[in-house]
């Protein structure tokens, strides 16, 4: 078999996982793209490991490993996406956007830190309830 | 103990007994005024016993290097020849005296601790340039007296005339200094050394290159610190200095220094015939010049600072004539009498209330009430005018028999030229320097009108010092045929024919003003007794450096038709009395030009490179803005941008390794 | 030059097979081939539904279909180990949790407009970007590869299991800590505070 058909299988499926992590607003939904990043690199790892017929079949064993670890990452990252939405009441991630900088025109945005401070004030108690 | 420890006690004692007055004055002020007065007493004991030790003999050289310091060594000497052992002897002397009177004068000051540890100071600089064997250690001393007097000068410095002078004083002396210190660099490096003696050496061996620009350099140094024409703006202002600081600082010391510096270094001077004419040229002027403006001026202080000024041009004239001998003659005499001059004065502007000529020819009975300024003012002020026997009498006629001598050839170290220069206006100052002190004196003890205040006698701290200084005023010149030995030998008595053209000019002098004095007193006799009183000082039993820091805030009186100097000088009195407006001349060469350009650095500096440094605060503000607006908090947009890099970095990646691969 | 030496690499390894298998074309695909492909387009059709669905729910099932489709992709490239345990744990487990978590989430189950952000062009063309510039450097690097699959099994569970405990058995047990500290975290993490309980 064409080596390419895998290779290329597995190069679509990971930029069409690129595509729903950037595009998708829902964390459980970005997760998923995870996912799919995830499982084309395992087709990338089983398909090099078939062609070379290594001793080891590290190829195998690492898409183990791969899947093990995705397992536990998919596990921790509900239980964040739920703590958010638990916090928040809400898991679009373009909506948790505490780190921007406060909207100010250029000239006023002078050296005193006191005025940058006072703003996001509302939204960390919020986050800290 | 050894003469050399000795000597080297000299200069050390005043130096510590200043540090100790800095360190003590606030904490323990019942030490300040014997450590102020003791060490300098003990000073000039041991330079009194230094110079008989020395005795005119051989000089006393003694070395010692502290560190190595390059191509050209540097050495903690010794030098003490006939010169320098008497000059220490009058500067030990005059300082003990200003001390002592300081305790009486400055008896209330507070800033006395500091005043006392300065004079101190300064004694010790004046002792290390008058000892030193090393040229650099000399500048040390030298320089330290530079800050010494603009410490001291502005020791009233709540009134604006003591910090302009104190400032004044500062400047004029370093913009010599400049010129004098690379003079100083010059000579070493044609001389390999910065001893006086290998200096000397060089010189009689003809290794000098270039006599002529080292000598102009060291000059004007010379000029600025001993006050000669066209650097002598500074030693007038300068009055408005406590009184001692005055006899202290700008009569028998500072002042000297250069005229003993030259003295010193005087076969590098005689080197160049150009440098000797140019000395005699300014000595000449300044003589000159200085009794014209001392005539014509109101200020008691000032009077005697522009005679300072005319006897250091004498000093000058009679090195121009290459006569050390006499120079340093002269310089010891005047010393005396000039110190003595100013702490009578300081006396007077006590009992008077004012420093005005003017205003004190309006009182009567001035001479009544100090009788010892009185009497030994009169002695200080005929051994000015040198008549004999005073002892100005005697050094005056050493300078202009060396002047005589040199103008008839019988001298050639220097051109005769300048002997004629010299001769000529040494004679004619003969004549002014008589008047102007006789019109200080009929001024200042004859005057008439309402009686002068009466407040006591004065402190005898004040008083005694007065009787020690007159009696070298009185006899020093006495001792002429005994100093030969200790100066290179020439021959210091005088002769006939000087003797009498200097005194019959003087004489001259003095009569013309008399009776100039005693015609316009009787023409004026009416008006005088209307005018209202002249101004003085409010309540004159203060303390006496109150007294005079009060004065200089007085306005001075309108012009008096009463003055003989005015009626002497004519027309010129005018400029005379503002110093042929010299002043006026340095504001518009010196002062204008620096503050043009400091307007035009302040300007280039607000609004060029202050515009750089805004430019760069703006330029990182608006970048940051951007950068701020980048920040969205939204990761996606983060990761893409990310994402998008990494995209673009393995595309050019993988095209360079094509193009590399396919070439 | 990375591009070179990873086709210089393939090439020598490929070197045996190729020898005995000069037969193969490009254009003249086998059997096994056309069934990878027609199983890759399904499972690329799944993942890009998955991605642009605007059902939430939708997409977790679609999600099935493309991890299903890539087990069946690992049964041709004879993994048959891997395939099952791609069933089992992602089809099985991993959907089962994301679905989960959306119904705790309290996610819409309908259609959502909003399920995409704005940022969906940037996004676009930097997925566009990356799958050419990756499609670009495999297909460059890997044009004369073939992949032998005639010989033995080499996927088998007994293979699998020979290698992983024979070979793999450090890494295994730390894998397998790591695991259970990641329970314990999603434990902790996802548990209710004791105020909050009242």
């Amino acid at each position: 078999m064409h080596l390419a058909y895998p290779a290329v299988l597995a190069a679509l499926l990971f930029a069409i996982g690129v595509y729903g992590v950037l595009a998708r607003r829902n964390a459980i939904l970005v997760l998923m793209s995870v996912e799919l990043m995830l499982n084309a690199v395992n087709l990338n790892l089983v398909a090099f490991d078939v062609w070379l017929r290594d001793t080891l079949h590290a190829g195998q064993a690492l898409t183990l490993f791969t899947i093990a670890i995705a397992a536990a990452e998919i596990g921790i990252g509900l239980a964040i996406v739920l703590m958010v939405h638990r916090n928040r009441g809400t898991s679009d991630i373009d909506r948790l956007r505490d780190t921007a900088e406060p909207p100010q025109p250029w000239d006023t945005a002078t050296e005193d830190g006191a005025t940058t401070d006072d703003t996001p004030t509302g939204e960390k108690a919020e986050a800290t309830a | 103990m050894t003469t050399t420890t000795l000597a080297v006690l000299v200069p050390l004692l005043p130096f510590l007994g200043s540090v100790a007055g800095l360190l003590l004055g606030r904490t323990a002020p019942g030490y300040v005024r014997p450590l102020a007065v003791l060490p300098t007493v003990a000073a000039a004991v041991l330079a009194v016993v230094v110079a008989v030790r020395q005795g005119g003999g051989k000089a006393i050289d003694a070395a010692t290097q502290l560190t190595p310091t390059g191509s050209v060594p540097i050495d903690l000497s010794l030098y003490i020849d006939g010169f320098a052992a008497l000059v220490a002897v009058l500067v030990g002397v005059v300082a003990t005296c200003v001390q002592i009177y300081s305790t009486g004068y400055l008896r209330e000051d507070p800033r006395y601790a500091s005043y006392a540890a300065l004079v101190s100071l300064f004694t010790s600089a004046m002792l290390l340039v008058v000892y030193s064997g090393d040229l650099m250690v000399l500048l040390v001393g030298w320089e330290i007296m530079g800050i010494c007097s603009y410490f001291l000068v502005g020791h009233y410095w709540e009134t604006p005339e003591a910090r302009a002078a104190s400032l004044k004083a500062f400047l004029v002396t370093k913009l010599g200094d400049v010129p004098f210190l690379i003079g100083l660099f010059a000579l070493a490096t044609d001389a390999g050394t910065f001893q006086i003696t290998g200096v000397l050496g060089a010189v009689a061996r003809g290794e000098i290159d270039h006599p002529t620009v080292i000598a102009l350099l060291l000059l004007a140094g010379v000029a600025g610190k001993s006050a000669q024409f066209p650097l002598h703006t500074w030693l007038p202002d300068a009055m408005a200095g406590p009184t001692p600081v005055s006899a202290l600082i700008h009569a028998a010391t500072m002042v000297a220094a250069g005229i003993y510096f030259t003295a010193r270094l005087l076969p590098v001077f005689a080197a160049s015939a150009a440098a000797m004419t140019v000395l005699a040229v300014m000595a000449a002027i300044t003589m000159v010049g200085s009794a014209l403006a001392a005539l014509a001026q109101d200020d008691i202080k000032r009077v005697l600072a522009y005679s300072t000024i005319g006897q250091l041009g004498y000093m000058a004239g009679a090195l121009a004539v290459g006569d050390r001998g006499s120079a340093v003659f002269h310089l010891l005499s005047h010393g005396a009498f000039k110190a003595l001059l100013f702490l009578a004065a300081g006396t007077v502007i006590h009992a008077a209330g004012t420093n005005s000529l003017t205003a004190m020819s309006r009182m009567s009975g001035l001479a009544k009430r100090i009788p010892d300024a009185y009497w030994t003012m009169t002695v200080a002020l005929l051994a000015l005018a040198a008549i004999p026997p005073f002892a100005g009498f005697f050094s005056k006629e050493a300078v202009l028999v060396a002047a005589e001598h040199t103008a008839l050839g019988e001298r050639t170290v220097a051109p005769a030229g300048a002997g004629w220069t010299v001769l000529v206006a040494g004679l004619l100052t003969a004549f002014l320097t008589a008047a102007y002190a006789l019109r200080l004196w009929l001024r200042t003890f004859r005057g008439r009108g309402a009686e002068a205040p009466d407040h006591g006698r004065q402190p005898i701290a004040m008083t005694s010092v007065l009787w020690v200084l007159a009696v070298p005023s009185l006899g020093f010149g006495l001792a002429v045929t005994y100093l030969d030995d200790w100066f290179d030998g020439n021959d210091l008595t005088p002769t006939v024919t000087t003797a009498v053209l200097g005194t019959g000019l003087a004489a001259a002098g003095a009569v013309i003003t008399y009776a100039l004095w005693r015609t316009l007193a009787a023409r004026t006799r009416v008006t005088a007794a209307a005018q209202a009183p002249a101004p003085h000082v409010a309540h004159p039993d203060a303390d006496a450096g109150l007294v005079e820091a009060e004065a200089l805030h007085l306005p001075h009186p309108a012009e008096d038709p009463a003055d003989p100097g005015r009626a002497l000088l004519g027309p010129l009195h005018g400029p005379a009395s503002d110093g042929f407006h010299l002043d006026a001349v340095y504001r518009a060469a010196f002062v204008r030009p620096v503050l043009a350009a400091a307007s035009l650095v302040r300007f280039l500096d607000r609004e060029v490179v202050d515009t750089y440094v805004r430019a760069a605060g703006t330029s990182a503000k608006g970048l940051g803005w951007l950068v701020r607006r980048a920040q969205t908090g939204n990761v996606q947009t983060y990761l893409s941008a990310l994402l998008a890099g990494s995209v673009v970095l393995a595309i050019v990646a993988v095209a360079l390794a094509n193009a590399v691969a396919g070439a | 030059m990375i591009l070179a030496a990873a086709r210089h690499v393939a090439q020598q390894a490929a070197q045996q097979p190729v020898l005995n298998q000069e037969a193969h074309g490009f254009l003249s695909p086998t059997g096994v081939e056309i069934a990878f492909l027609l199983v890759g387009l399904v499972t690329l059709g799944a993942a890009l539904v998955t991605v642009t669905t605007r059902q939430l729910v939708h997409a977790a099932l679609w999600l099935v279909v493309a991890l299903g489709g890539l087990a069946v992709e690992y049964l041709i490239l004879t993994a048959e180990f891997i395939a099952w345990v791609q069933v089992l744990i992602y089809v099985g487990s991993v959907v089962v949790l994301l679905l989960f978590g959306l119904m705790l989430t309290k996610a819409p189950i309908g259609h959502s407009p909003d399920a995409d952000s704005r940022n969906r062009p940037v996004a676009a063309a930097v997925a566009l970007a990356a799958a050419g510039a990756l499609v670009w450097v495999v297909v460059d690097a890997f044009r004369t590869t073939w992949i032998d699959l005639d010989g033995a099994v080499q996927g088998s569970t007994e293979v699998s299991g020979e290698i992983l405990f024979r070979h793999w058995v450090l890494p295994f047990e730390a894998l397998s800590v790591l695991l259970l500290a990641a329970l314990v975290g999603a434990i902790v993490l996802s548990r209710r505070k004791k105020e909050e309980q009242r």
